[in-house]
Order: structure tokens, then C-alpha cells, then sequence
């Protein structure tokens, strides 16, 4: 079935993805760049049922979703039948999925692609909790986060394990290109699938995309959120090439602190209503000036 | 070409002139000898193929549906706990209507950890929406992995092919082996239509998500196929015949006395004992047949059916068992038998864990299910 649109986008509207959503934006952004020679294998997650109710579907170029955890091994099916048909080098193939199934379980699958040094770009949509099943805790939720798996109570501040540094273990892999990027800076997204499509190997992109009901969000934030989450230093943009940061965006001078960043979110609410929480937001304050420190933000 | 080899390189040998496109594997034992040789064959230049190497069979399985997705020939192998970690795939293939082969070297499920033959690990699969065969020898494995490719990639419903590991895929005897030539007129390249697979000059959307409105009838769809397939699988099978002069088109074969008052139904290699078993009870004027099942899914009902007839008793082996139940293909007999026989049918356990069935260990059975019933039983 096919409709025509009056849009010239790759993922057509009339999705069900929430409005504000961050991760649906990015989505369009990556594959308008990446253009209509590109061929899309999406982990199960909100980016794959805002967009594929049978028998329709948003995407306008070839798109595949197999299981929940194994996007970047279907896309590694993809890329050894394209080199086997001589078209390698004429399709981007782009494999990507929220943090559940990149942090958590598709991480071992990942991790085997990159191995195999194969020519595909990965790109984790994270929103650092599943949301699609209704916001429980990934090993993409920062500490102090309110999910439904880490509710705060009377013994707890909400999550409290650190975020797992999944630019670290792209980098361990000897990924050819790793960056971060937010749906608050979408020229910066733009230049970064730009950078990774040039390059052949195996590619990681984190976006950093808002998630309305998953952080108790206004949906008019979306961008501005995902702006401070950079400007305070809890989520440093970076670009590495070949194993060398090449890139970080700077912090602004005063550099706002984390409560802006974290006041505009549900899920941090608890931690200014208990010294236990507020301990929480000094830790979160301490991991930015150490982000700011290390890459120099 | 006639060749005293083990039945992995046979396989393998095989596979290769299937001309796949992909082949993703993990390594398991019985299946590594498989999945090595193929790995060598393409090291040496022999092999045309992408072998990818990968982390675990979940992987594995997960590269070919992506590949077979692009539109070309995949096969993988493997066995026992592997096959159980592929089965979230295994299952998503067939939903997904993507046409693979692949080859199960029969072995037994943890725990205890074993490593040795029973068809544990297919049995548990047969739900999952593929055709599942099952060789009685390594002549057979060879002939049917040819024919699963001529099935999968004209039904678009994958193809499992049983051998049991050790027993089969370890043993050397001869085996034919056809000329390239040969199996390239059989099985010509596959090219799927334009809108089947993943193409930038025809972008479709694989793998949607359904609501219960559209669920059921995708469900029902295939079980409908899957049904209809015995009739496509049977003429394949003839044709096949037709092509290298061996095997048939019977999704049941029969062995043995004209009207036998005891048949013996089982499936894979255990076949060759109960024909052994078999000849020496028939020289001592025993009434007793054999009914080999060829193809487990789609169950051929109707022709077991003919082919248990008006015998009395039926003993069904199993290499596997249903816990709290009884031996698996026991139950499919009997659901296949209801209303339409009235022989006594009865579930024996063999073998598991690779246990060894001996000739006698048939013979014991032939008694015992003509004289009482226990029940299902475990043979010693």
C-alpha cells in the first residue's frame, strides 16, 4: 500500500510516535541524510511501533525489524548479501534501536559486528530507560532516575547505578567512528551521520533523544532538555575517529548547573525532597565536572 | 560421485554446491565438523560464499534472516543448546516468511550437559513454523538438503534438516555425492521477486508489527502453507528421484511384512537398527513392519494413516520426550490415529543422551507392545 505525501522526509508522518517525541526526530534527521540508498534494520522499541503498524509502515527506504536484540547481526546479514551482490559500496546500512537494546540485550551482538569490523553504521536512540514497555531502568539510566523498576521510596533515591559508557566499549572495539550527539543540536547530528556515512567500518552514533512521558517532560522542552543536558556537562557530545577524539562540544561559560537540566524532568522530582536525594543531585553535579574535565568540554 | 566420508564433510560438500550466498555458525558439538569444513572450503578458495563467523547461534541465526531478507541463499547449522538459543529467531524466520536452510546435528538438551544424540533439540522446535526433516542416513542428509533448498525458496517457509549428531554427522560410509552440474539443473539460482526482499529500487517494510485485528490471519496464513506444503515437498521429492535416481516422494516409508500385526514408527538414524531388528524377526515368521517418518512438520498425517493400516499394534520411539507427557511423535501418532485406526498405540523412550538401541532393544520392544500397556516406557 503506498500513499503520497505531500513531504519530502524518508519516514513519512502519520506515525504514532508521542508529540515531542526526540527519538522520531532524530530518526527522520539520521535518514534524511543518509538518503533513500540506505537500507534500515530496527531493533524492536518505540521507533519500530510508532512507524510499522501492519500494513503500513513510514519508512521510504528498505527497512527490516527482525527481534528485539539483534538489529546489528541482521544488518551483518545485510551487509555480507550486498557484498556478495557487488552493491557494498552503494548502500549505507544503518542498524539501530533504543538503549535497551544496545546497552542491555543486543550489547553481545554488537559487540560480535564490530568485531568482524563490518561497514555499519549503529545508531543508539537513547532515551535511558525502555520506555515502549513502559519506563523500567537500562543500563542506559542515570543514577537518581524515577522508573518504574527504580521507583524512589522511602530507602531509595530512584536508580543507583551509573550510566554505562557505551562510547567507551564502542571505542574498545576499535570502532572507526564514535560520537554523541542530542536532539537539542540537530545541525551537529546532521554533520555527525554525514561523517560516519564517509567512513568504512564499523560506526557508533548515541543520540541523546527526549522521552515526553518517560522523563516527565513538557512536550514544548524537547530540545530545549537535550540542550542542557550537554550545556551542564552530563552528557558530553564527542566524536572520536580511529580511537582519537577529534571533537567535543564545549560547555557555555558559566556553565548552568545540573538542577536546570534536571528540574524540567518528572524523573528527578524526588531527589530535591530528601537530603538522601539532594546528595544525589551533588553526585550528578560531581560526574558533569568530571565529564568536563576529561574530554575538556 | 561415490565417496567413503564422514557425514559433516558430506554435508558440507553438499552445502557448497548448493552455492549459498551466506552462511552464518557458531560452533557446537556434533555440528563443528560442518561448519569447519565449510570454513576450509572457503579459506581454500572452493567456497563462493560469506562466511561469517559470529558470537553465538542467537547471531547466527539472526545474519542469515538478515541476508536471506537481502534476497540470497543462506544456510546455517546447529545443534542442541544452540538450536534452543536460536529459537526466538528460528521462530521470527518463518513468521517473516524468509526462506533459509538449516541443519540440526541432532543432540541432547541440558541438563545434564551432554553432548551426545537425541532429537531433544528438534523436537522442541516444532512449533516453530518450519518444515522439519529427518535423514535416516548420510545419503539421505545429502539428497535432502538439495531438495530443502528446491522447498524453501519456492514455498518461502524454512527448512530444518535433522541428522542425528554423532551417529550420523561422525560416521563415515559411502555416499554419493551429485556433480555440480547436476545440482545447479536441480536447483537453479534463487531470485526472489522484486518486493520480496530488501532493495533501494524498491524499498519495502519487513517485519511489522500486526494488532489483533491482521495477528490471527497472518498466523492462520501460514499454518494454512504449511499444510499445503506436504503436496509441494512430495512432488520435489519425486523430482528429485526423477534427477539423481534415488529416494522418493513418501513422507512415510513403509519396511517390512505385507500385513504386519506390529509396526515400529521412528525417525532418523534408529531407522537402520529397526530394519536390521526387523529382517532377523521376520525370518522368525514375525509379523512386524516399520513406518520411517521422513518429515515431522508438516505432520503426514494421512499417510500414516494408510501406511499403519489395520495393524494392531504400533510401538512409537522417541528420542525425546515431552516431559509429563510422553514421547513426542507418540503424541503425533496418536493425534494423527484418533477416530481413523484402532491399533494400540504406545510411547517408548530410546536412546537419549546417546543411550545405544541395540537390535535387541527392538525386539524387546516388539514383545512388550503386544502384550501389555504400561504406559510410556523407558528403554534400557
Amino acid at each position: 500500500m503506498q500513499y503520497k505525501m505531500p513531504f519530502n522526509y524518508l519516514i513519512n508522518p502519520g506515525h504514532s510516535a508521542c508529540a515531542g517525541c526526540g527519538e522520531i526526530l532524530a530518526m527522520r534527521h539520521v535518514l534524511q541524510i543518509a538518503g533513500r540508498n540506505t537500507i534500515i534494520a530496527n531493533a524492536t522499541g518505540c521507533s519500530e511501533v510508532t512507524t510499522s503498524r501492519f500494513p503500513m509502515s513510514s519508512f521510504k527506504v528498505p527497512w527490516i525489524h527482525a527481534n528485539f536484540e539483534n538489529a546489528q547481526a541482521v544488518a551483518s546479514g545485510i551487509s555480507a548479501a550486498l557484498r556478495q551482490k557487488g552493491m557494498e559500496d552503494q548502500v549505507n546500512v544503518i542498524a539501530w534501536g533504543g538503549d535497551g537494546a544496545t546497552f542491555d540485550i543486543g550489547l553481545g551482538l554488537i559487540s560480535g559486528s564490530w568485531e568482524r569490523q563490518e561497514n555499519i553504521l549503529y545508531v543508539c536512540f537513547d532515551n535511558e530507560a525502555y520506555m515502549n514497555t513502559g519506563i523500567q531502568a537500562s543500563g542506559a539510566t542515570p543514577e537518581g532516575a524515577n522508573t518504574t523498576t527504580t521507583p524512589p521510596g522511602k530507602k531509595s533515591t530512584g536508580d543507583d547505578n551509573l550510566k554505562k559508557d557505551m562510547p567507551a566499549i564502542a571505542l574498545a572495539h576499535h570502532c572507526v567512528y564514535v560520537a554523541t550527539a542530542t536532539v537539542g543540536n540537530i545541525i551537529d547530528l546532521q554533520e555527525k551521520v554525514k561523517k560516519a556515512l564517509s567512513m568504512k567500518g564499523p560506526k557508533y552514533l548515541q543520540i541523546l533523544v527526549t522521552c515526553v512521558p518517560g522523563w516527565y517532560t513538557d512536550s514544548k522542552d524537547t530540545i530545549k532538555v537535550a540542550r542542557l543536558a550537554q550545556q551542564t556537562g552530563i552528557y558530553p557530545i564527542i566524536e572520536y575517529v580511529n580511537g582519537e577524539l577529534t571533537g567535543a562540544a564545549k560547555c557555555p561559560r558559566p556553565k548552568p548547573p545540573i538542577e536546570e537540566y534536571l528540574k524540567l524532568q518528572g524523573r528527578y522530582k524526588h531527589l530535591f525532597k530528601s537530603d538522601e536525594g539532594k546528595k544525589v543531585v551533588a553526585a550528578l553535579q560531581r560526574i558533569a565536572e568530571e565529564n568536563v574535565r576529561k574530554y575538556g568540554l | 560421485m561415490n565417496k567413503c566420508i564422514e557425514g559433516s564433510h558430506a554435508v558440507a560438500e553438499t552445502i557448497n554446491l548448493c552455492r549459498p550466498k551466506v552462511i552464518a555458525a557458531y560452533p557446537i558439538t556434533p555440528q563443528t565438523h560442518i561448519v569447519e569444513d565449510l570454513a576450509k572450503m572457503k579459506a581454500n578458495g572452493d567456497g563462493g560464499y560469506e562466511f561469517v563467523r559470529c558470537e553465538s547461534e542467537f547471531a547466527a541465526a539472526s545474519i542469515i534472516l538478515g541476508a536471506s531478507a537481502s534476497g540470497v541463499r543462506v544456510y546455517s547449522a546447529s545443534s542442541s543448546q544452540g538450536l534452543l538459543l536460536m529459537t526466538e529467531v528460528l521462530f521470527t524466520i518463518a513468521g517473516m516468511r524468509l526462506p533459509a536452510v538449516l541443519t540440526c546435528a541432532n543432540r541432547a538438551i541440558s541438563a545434564p550437559i551432554n553432548i551426545w544424540n537425541d532429537q531433544q533439540d528438534a523436537m522442541t522446535l516444532r512449533d516453530s513454523g518450519w518444515i522439519m526433516l529427518f535423514a535416516e542416513d548420510n545419503q539421505e542428509a545429502v539428497d535432502l538438503h538439495i531438495v530443502a533448498y528446491k522447498i524453501t525458496e519456492a514455498l518461502r517457509i524454512p527448512v530444518m534438516v535433522n541428522m542425528d549428531g554423532f551417529v550420523l554427522t561422525h560416521t563415515f560410509e559411502p555416499v554419493d555425492i551429485p556433480e555440480q552440474k547436476e545440482v545447479d539443473a536441480f536447483l537453479p539460482e534463487y531470485s526472489p521477486e522484486q518486493g520480496q526482499f530488501l532493495d533501494i529500487n524498491m524499498p519495502v517494510s519487513l517485519g511489522c508489527f500486526a494488532t489483533p485485528a491482521d495477528y490471527m490471519n497472518i498466523r492462520e496464513e501460514l499454518a494454512i502453507d504449511i499444510e499445503a506444503s506436504k503436496k509441494f515437498i512430495k512432488t520435489q521429492l519425486g523430482n528429485y528421484k526423477k534427477a539423481f535416481g534415488r529416494g522418493g516422494n513418501a513422507l512415510v516409508e513403509y519396511y517390512g511384512a505385507k500385513n504386519p500385526d506390529v509396526i515400529i514408527v521412528a525417525m532418523g538414524s534408529v531407522v537402520g537398527t529397526i530394519k536390521d531388528a526387523a529382517d532377523e524377526l521376520m525370518e522368525k515368521k514375525k509379523n512386524v513392519g516399520l513406518a520411517k517418518i521422513k518429515c515431522l512438520r508438516p505432520f503426514p498425517k494421512e499417510e500414516l494413516v494408510k501406511v499403519l493400516g489395520k495393524t494392531k499394534f504400533a510401538a512409537v520411539l522417541d528420542k525425546s520426550i515431552s516431559l509429563g507427557q510422553e514421547g513426542i511423535l507418540a503424541t503425533e501418532v496418536k493425534a494423527a490415529a484418533q477416530n481413523k485406526l484402532s491399533a494400540k498405540i504406545q510411547s517408548f523412550v530410546v536412546g537419549l543422551g546417546g543411550r545405544d538401541i541395540t537390535k535387541d532393544s527392538i525386539k524387546e520392544i516388539f514383545q512388550h507392545v503386544q502384550k501389555r500397556d504400561s504406559g510410556l516406557s523407558f528403554v534400557e
